[in-house]
């Protein structure tokens, strides 16, 4: 018998599976939740607890709302704090830091490209063996180099210097951004390069006119790996330089262990931002050029 | 047809420009030494320092393999050896598995896709120094989790693992999960996203769902990725160095200690610099262990390729 | 003077050699194809004229000028590249005027050049887009404009048509001759397209596993190829070979084949040979074009003509004409026939051959059995 009206056919199977089509995105956005939670509480702890009152986070725990405000701690962090035998804040530190960082990154990223350039465009008999032999420079251990590295800084006047530290990194950062550019460059047609040739361009005219305006993208990605990796760096900045030498890394390390008890994590969450704030911003405005070089270079 | 040619025949020329030919060369000299000197000249030097009897400075007479000895006799070494074995397998294992976790999610064409990533992925900006020390925080009773959860009522809450001699190796594993696996998931992402979608169709027309797809298909097929991210992930293990000082200074006492910090304690604390350069080429050993047998891998694959 | 003259060139790469003894020689305003498959060395010896290789063993003169060590750059020649290798950052006009910069010309100089040559090549309207923005056709254009403001001695082109699509081919094609015929300029040209070699070349010189097999006439190398390599190569579809014995047939020369069924039929030949191979065994050598529909009334008309029957196993139109694959003995042939009499499916054609045009080959050697005069 048919009914007088007709209802909308229900289809008990399609029903069925929307509902475990609704539940299982349901299961996904609270897995990535939890997850992201997981991931933001650092940041958020970091970040709240430099506006608040120490006696408040005793009172209340690193893991709760803000209940007080306070931009004390930032000052005290930056100019005043005790760290390491002195008591100018991380002020140092950071200038340290960026002494290391700009010059070094520069340099090295310069020199990768160049040399990605030589060892991509113009082979010479061994120069893909010295290509494998500069890109294990990228996996060798710094322990390695702890001994000889002291003992050459010592002999050319750089120990516990920020400039030995940019030496330093200028040298161990080649390996990689060579690697980064060459391979690259390996992806520019050798025809350009035949075609210029002819066309009467010389070794840099090649370089400066043709290759340097193709490469906007290897050089952005090996500025931000470079200097995230300086920056964030911690053995030879603790072992190569010390007190006002240091880069904020090390310093950050010398407030954490300072500390035996009541430990002011007003003052320390202002450090730390301070010292994570320059690469976490280049993330945030490069951050696909990170993914990029990650793509790029850790599959290669 | 052809002309007579020319009775004359040159011999071999030499070099057309001399200095246009060896420019490259020039250009590159001086990175291919100084690279040269820093990857191998190094490397030599520490192993003599490691058979030498240097103590608090480097002294060049040879003693053989004595400190080498005198290292793995040592307590200390022997944790930390132990520990970077540990950690190597359950960090490596389960950032893989985050990773690729998140990364199938992600893949599910979620909204806020790029705001996800941006989320997992910034820890890779951020220094282990840092890292270690707001974990230290958090993992501390005075003011971190267990301050937090005992805030609810549950006074009886103890979770101060980094005080505890058996479970503080494990704060370092679960941070260290959490600095990488950010990094694991980009990886896996990229390659979920590279497979050829031919292949996805040709699957879902012989009937597949979509567990049975990501099984036998598209997971087989991002397998040298797995293999990359863990041989990225291993090595980062073996230099693990300042995670550890931050996040639990190498306790307590000793037992998070690691092989890098002891070689650190060895050549600058505790000036003996012939066993902390033994310690460091052990290190660079385990790291050969790992990465030749990979490096050898790839390059017959890559041939096997080229001429299949 | 020639432009061009390469004697006994040989390049090798460590062990292999590339190419073997090359002699060659391009005169003032000639255009000339190297063609041949892969691997034969055709771009090996463009880039040792252009500068790019060096030269193991031999001589490269330009104008009676010995080049051999001379850079690119100063050897007077311009080149254009299959993938045009235009500068991606750089507009048309300044892919165009790089090579005047890094000489230093003068900027009035390098603007009358430019306006010359793109109202030559017609590109006016493009001088200020950038690669990216241009089509294939236009992209190869703006490359050959490139070459053009050198005003160089010699231009060559690597392949150029090869990344462009059928149709464009044919019309960009035509642009290059059309080019020649207007510059005049001395030309050596790449291709393993023998079409483009046929319609394009004064001279063609057909290279295979790094030596010159024939150097020639369009029509020269097509009707009288040297050996079987240079036969079967130019041409489409490639010419028949047919494996047969010398005989005699009513007191005349004649090639005996092998039919379906084992039977032997004797084909006369047009012209005596002038030399006897060792066994009488020969290769006869029948263009696809040389094949039609026997028909008793024609027997006046063609000189030279054979006929046997052939049963039919493919046929294919084109509509032009319609190509059949037919079968002798148990050798596959394909014949290139009217569409008004094409064969059909099945059937057992009567095939006549026009032996005037037929060559004989030693299937030894591999090369041509001259034939003397009718």
């Amino acid at each position: 018998m048919v009914d007088a009206t007709l209802d909308l056919a229900v289809d008990p199977h399609a029903r069925a599976a929307g509902l475990r089509h609704a539940l299982g995105r349901t299961a996904i956005y609270a897995f990535l939740g939890f997850f992201a939670i997981i991931y933001l509480l650092p940041l958020f702890v970091v970040v709240a607890n430099s506006f608040r009152d120490l006696p408040e986070i005793t009172q209340n725990g690193l893991i709760a709302l803000p209940r007080s405000f306070s931009l004390k701690a930032w000052d005290q962090a930056w100019s005043h704090y005790c760290v390491a035998g002195t008591c100018e804040g991380i002020q140092r530190s950071f200038y340290n830091s960026l002494i290391m960082t700009i010059p070094a990154t520069i340099i090295s990223t310069l020199l990768g490209a160049i040399n990605g350039y030589v060892l991509s465009k113009w082979r010479f008999p061994g120069s893909e063996t010295l290509f494998a032999c500069m890109t294990l420079g990228v996996f060798m251990p710094g322990q390695i180099a702890l001994l000889p590295w002291a003992f050459i800084l010592g002999l050319i006047g750089l120990s516990n210097t920020i400039y030995g530290l940019i030496f330093v990194h200028v040298i161990q950062g080649l390996s990689f951004t060579t690697l980064f550019c060459r391979n690259y460059y390996v992806s520019i047609p050798d025809d350009l390069i035949k075609a210029a040739r002819i066309d009467g361009a010389g070794f840099w005219r090649i370089f400066w006119k043709i290759v340097v305006p193709l490469s906007p993208p290897i050089l952005i990605v090996t500025v931000i790996w470079q200097f995230t990796g300086i920056w964030n760096e911690y053995l030879f900045g603790v072992v190569f330089t010390g007190g006002r030498q240091q880069p904020i890394t090390a310093a950050l390390v010398a407030l954490q262990t300072g500390q035996m008890n009541a430990h002011p994590y007003d003052i320390a969450s202002c450090a730390v931002l301070i010292g994570a704030i320059p690469p976490l911003l280049i993330y945030f405005f490069g951050g696909k050029y990170f993914v990029r070089g990650l793509t790029q270079g850790a599959i290669k | 047809m052809t002309s007579a040619p020319s009775a004359n025949i040159a011999h071999p020329p030499r070099a057309r420009h001399p200095l246009a030919a060896w420019t490259p060369r020039l250009v590159i000299a001086p990175s291919a030494i100084a690279s040269f000197v820093y990857v191998f000249l190094f490397a030599i030097w520490t192993l003599y320092l490691s058979l030498s009897n240097s103590s608090l400075l480097p002294s060049y007479q040879f003693v053989g393999l004595k400190p080498y000895f005198e290292l793995w006799a040592n307590q200390r070494w022997k944790i930390a050896y132990s520990n970077l074995f540990f950690f190597s397998a359950f960090y490596v294992i389960l950032a893989l598995a985050v990773g690729l976790a998140l990364a199938i999610a992600i893949d599910q064409r979620v909204k806020g896709e790029a705001v996800w990533r941006t989320i997992f992925l910034y820890p890779l900006a951020i220094s282990f120094v840092v890292t270690g020390s707001v974990w230290n925080w958090l993992y501390s009773p005075d003011a971190g989790i267990e301050f937090f959860v005992r805030s609810f009522g549950w006074s009886d809450f103890t979770f101060r693992p980094t005080t505890s001699k058996d479970l503080a190796i494990y704060t370092i594993i679960a941070t260290g999960i959490w600095q990488s696996s950010g990094f694991a998931m980009a990886l896996f992402l990229a390659g979920l996203r590279s497979v050829d979608p031919d292949l996805i169709k040709a699957a879902q027309i012989d009937g597949a769902g979509p567990t049975r797809i990501y099984r036998k298909v598209i997971l087989p097929s991002i397998m040298p990725i797995f293999i990359a991210v863990a041989v990225v992930l291993l090595q980062f293990a073996i230099k693990t160095f300042d995670l550890v000082v931050a996040l639990t200074h190498g306790g307590p006492g000793i037992a998070t200690t690691f092989p890098a910090n002891y070689v650190y304690d060895l050549m600058f604390q505790r000036g003996q610099i012939a066993i902390g350069a033994a310690a460091a080429i052990m290190m660079l050993v385990a790291l050969a262990v790992v990465l030749v047998p990979y490096a050898v891998w790839t390059t017959w694959r890559s041939r096997r390729v080229a001429d299949g | 003077m020639a432009t061009l003259t390469i004697s006994r060139l040989f390049k090798r790469f460590g062990s292999v050699e590339v190419l073997k003894g090359i002699d060659l020689e391009a005169k003032t305003g000639e255009f000339v194809a190297l063609v041949g498959p892969s691997g034969c060395g055709k771009s090996t010896l463009l880039a040792m004229i252009a500068g790019l290789e060096g030269v193991s063993e031999g001589e490269i003169r330009i104008d009676g000028t010995l080049v051999n060590s001379v850079a690119p750059k100063d050897r007077d020649i311009a080149m254009v590249f299959q993938s045009y290798a235009l500068y991606p950052t750089m507009t048309a006009r300044q892919n165009m005027t790089f090579g005047m910069e890094s000489r230093g010309v003068a900027k009035a100089e390098q603007d009358a050049a430019i306006k010359r040559v793109a109202a030559l090549l017609q590109i006016e309207a493009l001088l200020n887009r950038k690669p990216g923005q241009l089509s294939g056709g236009q992209r190869q254009r703006v490359a050959m404009g490139r070459a053009l403001v050198r005003d160089p001695k010699l231009f060559l082109f690597d392949e150029p048509l090869s990344n462009l699509d059928a149709k464009l081919r044919v019309d960009m094609r035509t642009e290059i001759k059309k080019l020649h015929l207007r510059v005049g300029k001395t030309t050596i040209y790449v291709t393993h397209d023998q079409i483009e070699a046929m319609t394009l070349a004064s001279r063609i010189a057909v290279m295979h596993q790094g030596s010159i097999q024939q150097f020639d006439e369009p029509q020269a190398v097509y009707d009288r190829p040297a050996n079987m390599f240079v036969a079967g190569f130019m041409g489409s579809p490639s010419m028949n070979f047919i494996p047969g014995e010398l005989a005699k047939a009513d007191g005349r020369p004649a090639v005996a084949i092998e039919t379906t069924g084992g039977e032997k039929v004797a084909l006369p030949l047009a012209r005596p040979p002038q030399t006897w191979p060792a066994n009488g065994k020969v290769v006869l050598g029948v263009r696809p074009e040389h094949l039609f529909r026997y028909d008793p009334g024609l027997k006046s008309q063609k000189a030279g003509l054979a006929m046997l029957t052939a049963p039919v196993e493919v046929v294919e139109p084109t509509g032009a004409e319609t190509h059949a694959v037919l079968k002798i003995g148990d050798k596959e042939i394909v014949g290139r026939f009217d569409p008004d009499e094409a064969p059909r499916l099945g059937e057992l054609l009567p095939l006549g051959i026009d032996m005037a045009h037929a060559c004989l080959f030693d299937p030894e050697s591999q090369a041509l059995i001259r034939q003397g005069a009718a």
